[in-house]
């Protein structure tokens, strides 16, 4: 519902997502050419967003990713605080488990808490939201423009929906987005 | 160059204290073959052996550069760059190439262009011996993920290999490492 929510005002935004759930709730709110899965590569979502990000400096990029996925990639709030993409926004689904695997307990229910990483990082824009009345608000905030990357996390219950599963065909989905873009296959 | 500048590439300054490479143009010869190539965006981790390539990327108003808390972080980006249409190349040095295994499933399974330079230790006059397990292991563990392996062992290989790699990554939708012999990089002063 919240991810629902945040696509249906998207306003022209690239979506990446991250391993697990997030595609999961991605796809499952309307599989479309500017959407980009990953399937694995476990870590790499905030990183996809900002090396896409930074190629196109005029469109918004937002990575959607759960908890456990953002915590393998702990350094790239570093990397991108430091690149200071004004038009990237990460999106953490927090369950505070590892979803995927049998719901074990992750670091985000053990005292860890990604707004303060990135707040530290020095990220421009954080918060972390509880309700959907929220995330309306976080919707309009998204439209306006930012200083530099922003991080917002959205708790959520831990539970395993059924499951809406995008395409795992990685060189259609690339090709599929690049030419949603206008850029040729190869 | 303005305090801003220096402020935004640090390296490029601390780098400018450094002695030309012994004499040779080799690594400025890689950054015009690499510009040639249509590359506009460098990530990496630091290694003496990338030290020109650094600056003059760094320097480059047309490149963007990402400085990367650990290597895998570079094919990721790498990845997202392409998706939006720039043409990204990552730096690192061999003990680097250990931490990307699993990132490269990205590339290889989604079949985006990658061009890796990699600066080998462990393998030539190598005083650290932390050094060999990973510079041994690289060629064999690049090659086990599915990339094409590439290596120079002389400055004048070393361009004709990059100018080359870089086409069969962008044009041919491959995934390619270079590696860069330490022989050729010279040995380290301790």
């Amino acid at each position: 519902m919240a991810v629902k929510k945040l696509l249906d005002a998207r306003d022209g935004a690239l979506v990446v997502t991250g391993l697990g759930s997030p595609s999961y709730d991605v796809h499952a709110a309307g599989d479309r050419d500017d959407n980009y899965y990953l399937w694995g590569a476990m870590g790499g979502a905030a990183l996809v967003g900002l090396g896409l990000a930074q190629a196109q400096p005029q469109r918004r990029v937002m990575v959607i990713t759960g908890d456990g996925e953002q915590l393998m990639a702990f350094g790239s709030l570093a990397t991108i605080s430091v690149a200071r993409p004004t038009n990237l926004d990460l999106i953490v689904l927090d369950n505070q488990h590892f979803g995927e695997t049998g719901m074990q307990s992750s670091h985000t229910g053990r005292g860890i808490s990604f707004d303060k990483v990135a707040s530290a990082c020095g990220f421009a824009e954080v918060a972390e939201l509880r309700s959907l009345e929220e995330v309306d608000a976080l919707c309009e905030r998204l439209r306006r423009p930012a200083e530099g990357p922003r991080l917002f996390v959205l708790k959520i219950t831990a539970e395993n929906l059924p499951r809406s599963l995008p395409p795992r065909d990685a060189v259609a989905v690339k090709n599929r987005f690049r030419a949603h873009l206008g850029f040729a296959t190869c | 160059m303005t305090a801003s500048l220096q402020a935004k590439h640090p390296e490029a300054a601390a780098s400018a204290a450094l002695p030309a490479a012994s004499g040779t143009q080799w690594p400025d010869q890689v950054y015009e073959v690499l510009k040639a190539a249509g590359i506009n965006q460098m990530s990496y981790v630091p290694d003496a052996g990338h030290t020109t390539l650094i600056h003059r990327f760094s320097a480059d108003p047309e490149v963007v550069t990402n400085v990367l808390t650990t290597e895998e972080e570079g094919i990721a980006i790498a990845a997202g760059s392409w998706l939006g249409g720039k043409r990204s190349v990552v730096l690192m040095q061999s003990s680097g190439v250990g931490n990307c295994i699993n990132m490269l499933s990205l590339p290889v399974q989604a079949r985006f262009p990658l061009l890796i330079l990699v600066t080998m230790r462990g393998e030539w006059a190598e005083f650290n011996p932390w050094q060999v397990p990973m510079g041994q292991a690289t060629g064999a563990s690049l090659r086990a993920i599915g990339l094409r392996v590439l290596r120079a062992e002389t400055g004048a290989d070393l361009v004709d290999t990059v100018a080359q790699a870089a086409s069969m990554a962008f044009d041919a939708d491959q995934q390619i490492a270079v590696l860069i012999g330490q022989r050729l990089l010279g040995k380290k002063k301790w």
